[in-house]
């Protein structure tokens, strides 16, 4: 069984929180016990129907709110795929939170009103979508009951938001469906309500979208991690390079170069605990072994000879920023780049991108909580990279103030 | 080209794996909060895994309420010596000695809130600075946010309104002096991946988990163990059932499941068909709707 993570955004009113519902019901992941309590807790609150948006909210705050304000994680599986899903508020105040959630998946739904058609919202999730990199994207036009059901309205939305979304370029696959969450509308099964529609059910999009291409398997990239060393008689000379494949494929005896010393050495072997593996590829978590005794340690990357990383000091980066105090040229902070955690100087704020039109602000001075925009950086020491575009985890970064040790911004290389 | 595709096993075990080390790598003083209980026992495995073939670079740590069911003890202590892992128990009743910690009293009452008290005890005493516990967020609303590298103020609390974002595979564990991180390597793990896992890599678990024969009385709709520390009260009736536990906590409120599954197979196909969270049948999570919150806030597990 694989394993597909998406993300889903949106505010109360989308019908985000029935959906999610509807997946769990449906997919009988939604306990007894767990239905009773929040059937108890609707009763309590005097709402008619059981309130399926309880079972995502689950912090107290949200509960009496009746809002999500943060990224909640949920579970189901199929006979054919587990799922995880990175449920985030979707108003503009919560940018960060989406972009939390969608830095993990490999597919976004999201949600249009049916009656409202292409919003400003709509432009944001997508948006940020294709900025996380997100290659699948499901656009499910709900509420279509509301709308008598009509292929017309379905259609020009439809159209309406495959014109704009060409100017997406990270997003390869763009489904459309029509769903009604509320009354389970092509969902799970197909719709008799809409006869006119000949694609599949959301889930069965889900079961089966391809998503094995998301990972880069070209260029080897292997961040070091932890070096194991036993100090044990019978694995006296030992040394383990233990780390998660951030990319490309491993064998037995590939030149590999180390960084930043740039030494040479050849892979002696690679493991999984007892177990010796043929070649190793992302995300496995392994340890190897090299031929020659070369020091290395947690922040050096081993990589393949012929194919290395960009090595620079001088950052171009996409960046949201999550902080109440905004982001002024000349701040200093921490940059954490896959294992290695280095200095950094904010060079200049090049522009912001208004994240509703997709505008950019050349004259922006400062980036604010939730705003995104592009900046220089001047880091401490070198780091290896590729661009987030070819490389997820070796072109992605976190800035962390270095007097409250809080996260400030998330970073994507370009 | 061949499919580079991992099962989804072999993804949550990688990234469960990569959480082992980097909370090695970035803290200089971690502990693995150890129970004997089956999430505890993958998290003991799948450490081994991550640094084989050095040993365990933490030790495990139990908090031992004193009314653990013995099986939970013998296994504990077998374990880790098999693993070879250095074992610190930290006792809910030295806490209660000391005055840290007041025995509840009545009909419900239970050592499992104290076990926070004597949990933060141990971290100060010992000096943990970053403490793997085996919480999974398909277990509880209030885990279902919970970060993999969770942080603690000075004095233990959990502020779920102001945690720090977690993207990618980059986990900020920087903190202030006094300060600790809970770490929760199998997050994304659900109660049926606990399960799949355990039987592809056939781990061994307390004899308890499986069906066997026990007195037990009914308490306020749970199934409860007759042993030392629970007696059947007036009017209860003390019945012989075939029943096993879904988790493993405290003999005063960990409830049974009549079940006839005595082996891994058959507890997959029980836990497939359940319609009850494995922690339905917790006493210490039906006190409040938010009653795991709320401990959490605290400091507990």
């Amino acid at each position: 069984m694989d394993l597909l993570r998406f993300t889903t955004a949106g505010s109360v009113d989308d019908g985000k929180s029935t959906l999610i519902g509807r997946l769990l019901y449906d997919s009988k992941s939604i306990f007894e016990d767990q239905l009773q309590a929040i059937e108890e807790s609707s009763r309590r609150k005097g709402d008619e129907n059981v309130n399926l948006a309880l079972l995502t909210d689950g912090l107290k705050a949200e509960r009496e709110q009746g809002i999500t304000i943060d990224v909640a994680y949920r579970y189901f599986a199929t006979p054919k795929r587990k799922f995880i899903i990175a449920d985030t508020p979707g108003h503009i105040q919560y940018t960060r939170n989406m972009v939390t959630g969608a830095s993990t998946a490999n597919l976004a739904i999201i949600l249009i009103d049916a009656r409202k058609g292409v919003i400003e919202q709509t432009k944001r999730h997508s948006f940020i979508a294709n900025l996380l990199r997100i290659q699948h994207v499901v656009v499910a036009v709900n509420k279509m009951d509301l709308v008598d059901y009509s292929q017309d309205v379905y259609d020009g939305i439809v159209e309406d938001y495959k014109s704009f979304a060409s100017r997406l370029d990270s997003i390869i696959d763009i489904r459309t469906i029509p769903i009604s969450a509320l009354n389970g509308d092509n969902i799970v099964e197909r719709s008799e309500n809409m006869p006119w529609y000949g694609g599949s059910s959301l889930l069965d999009h889900l079961e089966n979208v391809y998503v094995g291409g998301d990972e880069n398997h070209v260029q080897a990239r292997f961040p070091v991690q932890w070096v194991i060393r036993p100090q044990s008689n019978e694995f006296h000379d030992y040394r383990g390079f233990a780390g998660r494949i951030a990319g490309g494929v491993f064998k037995p005896g590939d030149k590999v170069t180390v960084m930043p010393s740039g030494f040479t050495s050849r892979v002696k072997k690679i493991h999984q605990d007892e177990t010796e593996l043929g070649e190793a590829f992302a995300p496995q978590s392994i340890a190897m072994t090299l031929e020659d005794e070369i020091d290395i340690s947690r922040g050096d990357m081993i990589v393949k000879a012929n194919n290395p990383p960009h090595q620079s000091q001088d950052i171009e980066a996409m960046i949201c920023w999550f902080s109440n105090t905004p982001l002024l040229a000349r701040n200093k902070v921490i940059i954490r780049h896959t294992t290695k955690e280095t200095k950094a100087i904010v060079q200049a704020i090049q522009y912001k991108v208004d994240v509703n039109t997709l505008h950019k602000q050349e004259d922006s001075t400062d980036l604010k909580l939730n705003e995104i925009g592009r900046i220089s950086l001047r880091t401490a020491a070198p780091l290896f990279y590729d661009s987030y575009q070819k490389n997820r985890n070796t072109g992605s970064f976190i800035l962390i103030d270095p007097r409250t040790d809080e996260t400030l911004a998330a970073g994507m290389i370009i | 080209m061949h499919d580079y595709n991992l099962s989804h096993l072999d993804q949550l075990e990688a990234e469960a794996i990569f959480i082992l080390r980097e909370t090695a790598a970035q803290f200089e003083n971690p502990g693995l909060l150890f129970s004997a209980g089956k999430d505890s026992i993958v998290m003991a495995h799948l450490a081994r895994k991550a640094f084989y073939p050095a040993k365990l670079p933490f030790p495990l740590v139990h908090v031992d309420t004193g009314h653990n069911f013995p099986e939970t003890i013998d296994f504990r202590d077998a374990y880790a010596e098999k693993i070879g892992a250095r074992l610190q128990v930290a006792l809910v009743q030295d806490s209660i000695d000391r005055g840290t910690a007041v025995e509840e009293t009545g009909a419900n009452a239970s050592r499992n809130k104290l076990q926070t008290v004597t949990l933060l005890e141990t971290i100060e005493e010992n000096q943990y600075d970053a403490v793997l516990g085996g919480g999974r967020r398909d277990e509880e609303k209030a885990r279902a946010k919970e970060r993999f590298f969770s942080h603690r103020n000075d004095f233990g609390e959990w502020d779920p309104k102001n945690q720090r974002p977690e993207l990618w595979n980059l986990f900020n564990g920087r903190k202030q002096p006094g300060e600790h991180f809970r770490v929760f390597p199998l997050s994304n793990f659900t109660e049926m991946d606990v399960w799949m896992y355990m039987q592809r890599e056939g781990i061994e678990l307390p004899s308890l988990y499986y069906a066997h024969e026990r007195d037990v009385v009914t308490r306020n709709g749970v199934i409860l163990a007759v042993s030392e520390f629970v007696q059947p009260a007036a009017g209860e009736v003390v019945e012989r059932k075939r029943i096993r536990f879904r988790t493993m906590g405290d003999a005063t409120i960990t409830g049974a499941v009549e079940s006839d599954a005595d082996t891994m197979e058959k507890i997959i196909s029980e836990v497939a068909a359940a319609r009850q969270t494995e922690r339905g049948n917790r006493a210490d999570d039906k006190r409040s709707e938010t009653s795991m919150e709320d401990r959490k806030k605290e400091g507990y597990f």
